[in-house]
């Protein structure tokens, strides 16, 4: 069997505050397959968005061993994390993070400047995956001129430029009214269908109905890890 | 690995941003650069304008006078016509020339100042007594007639070569050759009129001026109380500037034997023109680096300007510098394009500045009537030191962009 695309043992982040140590990750143990599709769900402050920054190496854990893709993220340097992010991450944020003065076809081919992609070609790339996510005629708007769901899926189009083993949304919907988020909700979901490992986190729990596997976290440690799709196919066949 | 040619791009789209505020910015090393290059132009040019008019006294020149000078200071002591005033004679003027090794000419002058009469005009000038050496030995040049010969000298023949200044004095309107001028009551043929030369380094006009033969002014001009071989002054002019030292110490041994007189008690003095032409040229060109030294502070100026707005730039774009590290920019790439942006910035400006230096300096030299001296190594210089400017000050803003934690600056507002 292939490894885990992710791997986490005991993954322990403290944060200082003055007299006090805040553990926002108190001994994590994660492992996902590549193809994967799952959801962090949890109380707010449950440490989710500390445990995507360090799985998507924005941030180094105060203990604990990371191996992502084969690659353990503890011994890399400046260099090798940020070639690292820009192939082997796709972020999706809660606020979209779009730079305003570029075109949709400009903030999808920043992750391919970075990653010394020829112009012609990254524009060629970008171009198709704005319509592969359904903006193929939105390519020369800026994010002012675009709708919230537009917006994140202009970032959803970012994150897959570099063409990444990992997908990480912290919230993607987070930012949205229901109905579009449920559409940025089938998007992940067809990617996933196409082979893409996606990790996303949310509060609704009818987003996280909608993945593979659900991981519950609550102060800092993961509390339940529930497979989906074996409690839809139990629930089918009732 | 970031393309060049996307950080450009990158560069010049943030400037472009932000128009009024880069074009502040860089006006502060437009400010600078343009002071500094103006007022090293406007010093060079006073420099040149000071060499040239010492140069117009004659080059390679040594210049003996009678009576001796004071100290160090350059002040001739105030010798009246008693005695040491007639120590120069003609014979004087002879043994240079025999004895001295490396004197390409001799030329002994006797100088008074008379009327000029022409026509119901008159003019108070200086009539010189030379031979035809001496227009060698001052790099005097003919504009309109002919000079003497030595024969006409020797004769003490009535006739002058008049400046230019004397010869529009007196003859505004006709052509002064073969007209008559009266001095002292004689009358002269007037032969030939001389090129100008313009103001001196010490702000005489030496086109004041009267040139007679030096047996003629002798006879019938200066006057009968002097000794009648006595001289004003023996120009003696050098091969090259290398041995004006040389033969200004054997013009000295020389006359001191002749006038056995000791160091010290001298009744003459020998002036050499190319060191007094060096003092000056060295004056003027502390001037100027005292001048460009004060606009470079300016510039200084300027590149703090494009620190401070680097800082704030840096400040505000923290969120997307953030996430232009978590899609992958290593911190070279974020330092390359944030101090792309502060060279471009100094660089543009001081470009521009040169250009406005340059203007300035113009407009400056032409009011004082200076020559505009443009180095073509200033203005390189003008332009390499604002990059550096750039360079400098932008490195600790962009530094500091490299450095923000990209968790941080994500969650930053
Ligand atoms: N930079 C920081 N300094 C100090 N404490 C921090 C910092 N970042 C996070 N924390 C703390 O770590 C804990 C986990 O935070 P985290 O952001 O991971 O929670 P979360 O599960 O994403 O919450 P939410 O659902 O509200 O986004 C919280 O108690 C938080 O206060
Ligand atoms: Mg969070």
């Amino acid at each position: 069997m292939a490894p885990p695309l992710i791997e986490a043992h005991d993954v322990v982040k403290l944060y200082q505050m003055g007299e006090e140590t805040v553990r926002a990750l108190d001994g994590v143990d994660l492992s996902i397959e590549r193809g994967g599709f799952c959801a962090i769900i949890g109380p707010s402050g449950s440490g989710k968005s500390t445990l995507m920054n360090i799985i998507g190496a924005l941030d180094k854990p105060t203990s604990g061993r990371i191996v992502i893709d084969g690659a353990e993220i503890g011994g890399m340097d400046d260099e090798g994390l940020a070639g690292f992010r820009n192939r082997t991450i796709g972020f999706v944020f809660q606020s979209f993070n779009l730079l305003p003065r570029l075109t949709a076809l400009e903030n999808v081919e920043l992750p391919m400047i970075y990653g010394g992609i020829a112009p012609a070609e990254r524009r060629e790339r970008a171009a198709a995956l704005l319509h592969r996510v359904g903006l193929g005629d939105r390519v020369a708007h800026r994010p002012t001129q675009l709708s919230g769901g537009q917006q994140q899926r202009v970032a959803v189009a970012r994150a897959l430029a570099c063409r990444p083993a990992l997908l990480l949304a912290d919230e993607p919907t987070g930012a949205l009214d229901t109905n579009t988020g449920k559409e940025i909700l089938a998007l992940f979901s067809e990617l996933s269908r196409e082979g893409a490992t996606i990790v996303l986190v949310t509060h609704d729990a009818e987003v996280a109905a909608a993945t593979k596997r659900t991981i519950e976290m609550r102060d800092g440690r993961i509390i339940a890890d529930t497979n989906n799709e074996r409690i839809s196919r139990h629930d089918a066949h009732v | 690995m970031m393309r060049t040619s996307d950080l450009v791009s990158s560069a010049a789209r943030a400037l472009r941003a932000n128009p009024m505020r880069s074009a502040l910015t860089a006006l502060g090393v437009i400010i600078g650069v343009a002071s500094v290059v103006a007022m090293v132009a406007l010093g060079s040019g006073a420099q040149a304008q000071v060499e040239r008019s010492i140069a117009s006294l004659g080059s390679n020149l040594l210049i003996v006078v009678p009576g001796s000078m004071r100290g160090g200071g350059g002040v001739r002591a105030a010798a009246g016509p008693g005695a040491g005033w007639d120590s120069l004679t003609i014979e004087d003027a002879n043994a240079i020339r025999q004895q001295v090794e490396g004197a390409v000419v001799v030329a002994p002058s006797q100088r008074s100042r008379a009327q000029v009469i022409a026509e119901g005009l008159n003019w108070n000038t200086q009539v010189e007594g030379v031979t035809p050496d001496y227009l060698v030995a001052r790099d005097w040049e003919i504009a309109q007639g002919r000079f003497f010969e030595d024969s006409e000298e020797r004769q003490a023949r009535r006739i002058v070569v008049l400046g230019a200044t004397v010869a529009n004095e007196l003859f505004p309107n006709v052509d002064p050759v073969g007209q008559t001028v009266r001095i002292n009551g004689g009358a002269f043929e007037v032969i030939g009129v001389l090129a100008s030369k313009g103001q001196s380094g010490f702000g005489m006009d030496q086109d004041d001026i009267v040139l007679a033969p030096l047996t003629t002014v002798k006879r019938r001009i200066s006057g009968r109380n002097r000794r009648a071989d006595s001289v004003s002054q023996i120009s003696v002019k050098a091969a090259n500037e290398g041995e004006l030292n040389r033969m200004q110490q054997d013009v000295e041994t020389l006359l001191r034997q002749r006038h056995r007189t000791r160091e010290g008690e001298d009744d003459f003095t020998v002036q050499n023109l190319s060191s007094i032409t060096q003092a000056a040229a060295q004056t003027t060109q502390v001037f100027t680096y005292l001048l460009g030294g004060i606009s470079a502070v300016s510039l200084l100026v300027g590149g703090i300007g494009i620190m401070n707005i680097m800082l704030v730039s840096v400040t505000e774009r923290t969120r997307e510098i953030g996430l232009r590290k978590a899609l992958g920019a290593r911190q070279s790439d974020i330092l390359h394009q944030f101090g792309l942006e502060a060279v471009t910035l100094s660089v543009a400006g001081g470009i521009i500045g040169l250009v406005l230096g340059v203007l300035g300096a113009w407009g400056m030299t032409s009011l004082f009537n200076l020559p505009l001296v443009v180095a073509p190594q200033n203005a390189a210089m003008a332009i390499g030191f604002s990059a550096l400017v750039g360079v400098v000050f932008g490195a600790y803003p962009a530094w500091r962009a490299a450095q923000l934690d990209p968790i941080e600056a994500l969650r930053r507002e």
